[in-house]
């Protein structure tokens, strides 16, 4: 049990918006943790090579930051039972600025009978929505 | 393109991976977690682990290592430099706990070529060793044809 209590929510309501800041350290300290060493993730050269505008971030590095906003309402990131995202759109990281992602999670699902909410997650990079749906299956 | 006849291929179990504190913390800190559950033993204790938990994302390492198997198996002759990510998913029996150690099982769900791209999707159950599933993972690869 959490300290969510299912009778209060509604489906539309925002759970919490979140803003994450990405340079070029966050990818190589992602790289290292996550064992994904694709150098078009730190190399610009390669990357340019390979057709890419620069350096971009790792999509699975946007879909675990991104799930941070559930796991702070829930708070406890064991109830997450089920998160799936398609990657739609590279965030490019620029060398100097970095790249500022804004994360907006929103009740999509209230499943009073098994205690579980589904909630929608939309990252977004400037203009651009980065993840196509990003759902998140919540226990609480 | 990539052998549609993979399709169905199950491959060999891997090595067991020891789940370490410390590197949950370092996966914790690179995806910008900031919950106590993935850093501190007590307060993980406290919400009913055995030891700090792991970020919802995180069995994309063990992933990792299933899909190196994959992607070196010459009959499935995947181009990694011509992959991308399209969509990945992870259903969760139980968190992964530091202390956990985990193997894990791929097989080939599907292989569709469409005209110049293949789309490949993989499914990774991940057991803990009491052979219990902790996790699947399910990944689809884009790979984009020759020019």
């Amino acid at each position: 049990m959490t300290h969510i209590n299912i009778a209060g929510l509604e489906v539309g309501q925002v759970i919490g918006t979140k803003e994450f800041l990405l340079t070029r350290d966050s990818l190589v300290r992602y790289a290292g943790a996550s064992g994904d060493f694709n150098p078009i993730h730190y190399r610009d050269d390669f990357a340019k090579s390979v057709g890419l505008p620069g350096v971009i971030a790792h999509g699975m590095l946007t879909m675990g930051l991104s799930v941070q906003v559930a796991v702070d309402w829930v708070g406890d990131p064991g109830k997450v039972s089920d998160y799936s995202t398609r990657f739609t759109k590279m965030v490019d990281v620029d060398a100097a600025e970095g790249a500022v992602l804004v994360v907006t999670g929103k009740i999509a699902e209230i499943d009073a009978e098994n205690n579980e909410v589904r909630v929608d997650l939309t990252t977004m990079f400037g203009e651009i929505a980065v993840l196509g749906k990003a759902q998140v299956r919540v226990r609480l | 393109m990539v052998n549609p006849n993979v399709e169905g291929k199950k491959y060999a179990a891997t090595e067991p991976y020891l789940v370490g504190r410390e590197k949950i913390r370092e996966f914790a800190r690179a995806v910008m977690s900031e919950n106590p559950l993935n850093f501190d033993v007590l307060p993980a204790q406290a919400a009913g682990y055995e030891d700090i938990i792991a970020p919802p994302t995180f069995a994309v390492v063990i992933q990792e290592r299933s899909l190196k198997t994959v992607l070196a198996d010459p009959e499935a002759d995947i181009d990694f430099s011509r992959v991308v990510h399209g969509d990945q998913r992870f259903v969760h029996v139980r968190p992964i706990v530091a202390g956990d150690e985990l193997t894990s099982v791929l097989s080939v769900a599907s292989v569709k070529n469409v005209a110049n791209l293949s789309m490949i999707t993989f499914n990774t159950e991940i057991f803990d060793s009491a052979k219990q599933l902790v996790c699947t993972a399910i990944s689809t690869l884009i790979v984009r044809g020759e020019e």
